[in-house]
């Protein structure tokens, strides 16, 4: 199959399906958009139900059901079984706040094959002061090991930065207590929310070279007993993060209202025509709309990226991260040691003010 | 990463753990195993060791069948076996 623009055209693996921007945390770090969607525009059941078979059909083998807190949707049941019947391996990312044990038991009863929580930090004054949120690392902890209980798989997901990457090795022991089966260390990347907040959670050089040497040392450490997977810290990298894969290449996301996206930060580039649900099916979005067919495959690329040998390894990098920083969004991603904008990445981590977070509202 | 290879006994008994899943997928081109936040694509003969792995065969009777289904030496068998059964457990994909 081509894509409008003659590319070769892959087939997606996975779907991030935003169910709602609606949650109970305000975690500075928050990857839905600065302008957040209304409860109002949210799609209904029926329509989500189509978007999974659609994304079956088009050869999608995950669904990460996401948000906002998805535990805020009250036809999440339904939904989480409609993904199921899709058929899709159904995967719920919540913040474990706002989602009750009874409702866990009905998901797993409906079909949902794994569940990941995110805990702020291995300290709970600390994990709360993240989340903005008085008692969420208890309740975390509380729907984590009801998750075990269900015998659901758990993924715990640690989003590191300044105020927790000395941490790491004790979040990886209160995962394996826990009896998680993998644990995500997730540097902050800096979209969203996160870039109003750059300055107050960039962790210094220092921690982040600590970090990767713990996180290597604890995966031969628990070799075998808890899976380890870690997120670089783009800003400190000599090379870019192929981002989703390429661009339309591997994933796609569907935002709350139903404008699907290439990866979830898609939207701050300005120019790009989206198309929704409402009005197209999935696969005419993935084969035609504009916004997919603008970055995909290489024709796109300006030097270095256009002759660079690893231009199909880490597709000149993330598209929006250009364009945050450079406001070209077909320049190299920066964060490349080959980009003319390399050095602004280091100036950028260099500032780092003790200011109180801008939480996500 | 340097690390032990882990024991396979010829008495376990293999199943793929909660959360992880082999499914056929035309659209992806054969045969794919699913697992949390991760896809894998076996090849031929994982697909075939992987079969028998139902939770009720031992690692010799599921050696057994493969070197009779296939005319195969059994030591050899016995060998892929064991080393692709060890390697998914440590990948959390598979309990022993």
């Amino acid at each position: 199959m081509a894509a409008g623009n003659g590319q070769v055209l892959h087939k997606p693996l996975g779907l991030l399906a935003e169910l709602t921007h609606r949650c109970p945390l305000g975690c500075p770090y928050c990857s839905n958009p600065v302008q957040l969607e209304r409860r109002s525009d949210e799609l209904d059941t029926a329509t989500w139900a189509r978007v999974f078979r659609e994304a079956a059909a088009l050869g999608v083998l995950q669904v990460h059901i996401s948000g906002g807190e998805p535990g805020a949707r009250r036809d999440l049941v339904e939904i989480v079984a409609a993904a199921h019947a899709g058929p899709l391996y159904t995967n719920l990312i919540t913040s474990g706040v706002g989602l009750s044990k009874e409702t866990l038991a009905a998901l797993a009863e409906v079909g949902l094959d794994h569940v990941q929580i995110s805990i702020q930090d291995s300290q709970a004054a600390s994990a709360d002061t993240i989340a903005g949120y008085k008692g969420a690392y208890a309740r975390k902890n509380a729907l984590a090991a009801e998750a075990v209980r269900l015998g659901l798989p758990l993924t715990i997901n640690m989003v590191v930065h300044r105020a927790n990457i000395d941490r790491i090795e004790e979040m990886v022991e209160q995962a394996l207590r826990l009896a998680a089966g993998r644990i995500e260390i997730a540097h902050v990347q800096y979209y969203g929310w996160a870039l109003e907040n750059r300055a107050a959670l960039m962790p210094t050089r220092e921690q982040v070279e600590r970090a990767v040497e713990t996180v290597e040392a604890l995966r031969v450490k628990h070799h075998g007993r808890i899976v380890i997977d870690a997120v670089v810290p783009d800003y400190y990298a000599r090379f870019p993060k192929p981002c989703v894969g390429g661009w339309g290449r591997r994933s796609l996301n569907v935002t709350p209202s139903g404008r699907v996206l290439p990866c979830h930060a898609a939207e701050v580039i300005p120019g790009l025509e989206f198309w929704s649900v409402r009005d197209h099916s999935l696969g005419e979005i993935w084969q035609s709309s504009p916004a997919f067919n603008t970055f995909r495959g290489t024709d796109w690329m300006q030097e270095p990226c256009a002759s660079c040998s690893r231009r199909e390894q880490d597709f000149g990098g993330c598209r929006c991260q250009a364009f945050l920083l450079t406001g070209d969004a077909r320049a190299t991603d920066p964060v490349c040691h080959l980009a003319p904008n390399h050095a602004l990445t280091a100036e950028l981590a260099a500032v780092q003010e003790e200011r109180p977070y801008v939480y996500r509202r | 990463m340097n690390t032990t290879p882990r024991i396979v006994s010829d008495d376990s008994v293999p199943r793929l753990r909660r959360g992880v899943r082999m499914v056929d997928s035309s659209a992806q081109g054969g045969t794919v195993l699913l697992a949390p936040e991760r896809v894998f694509k076996p090849d031929p003969i994982a697909i075939e060791i992987l079969k028998r792995c139902d939770g009720t065969a031992t690692v010799g009777a599921i050696v057994d069948d493969l070197a009779a289904t296939f005319s195969a030496p059994r030591e050899r068998v016995l060998v892929d076996v064991k080393t692709l059964l060890g390697s998914l457990a440590d990948k959390q994909l598979l309990e022993l």
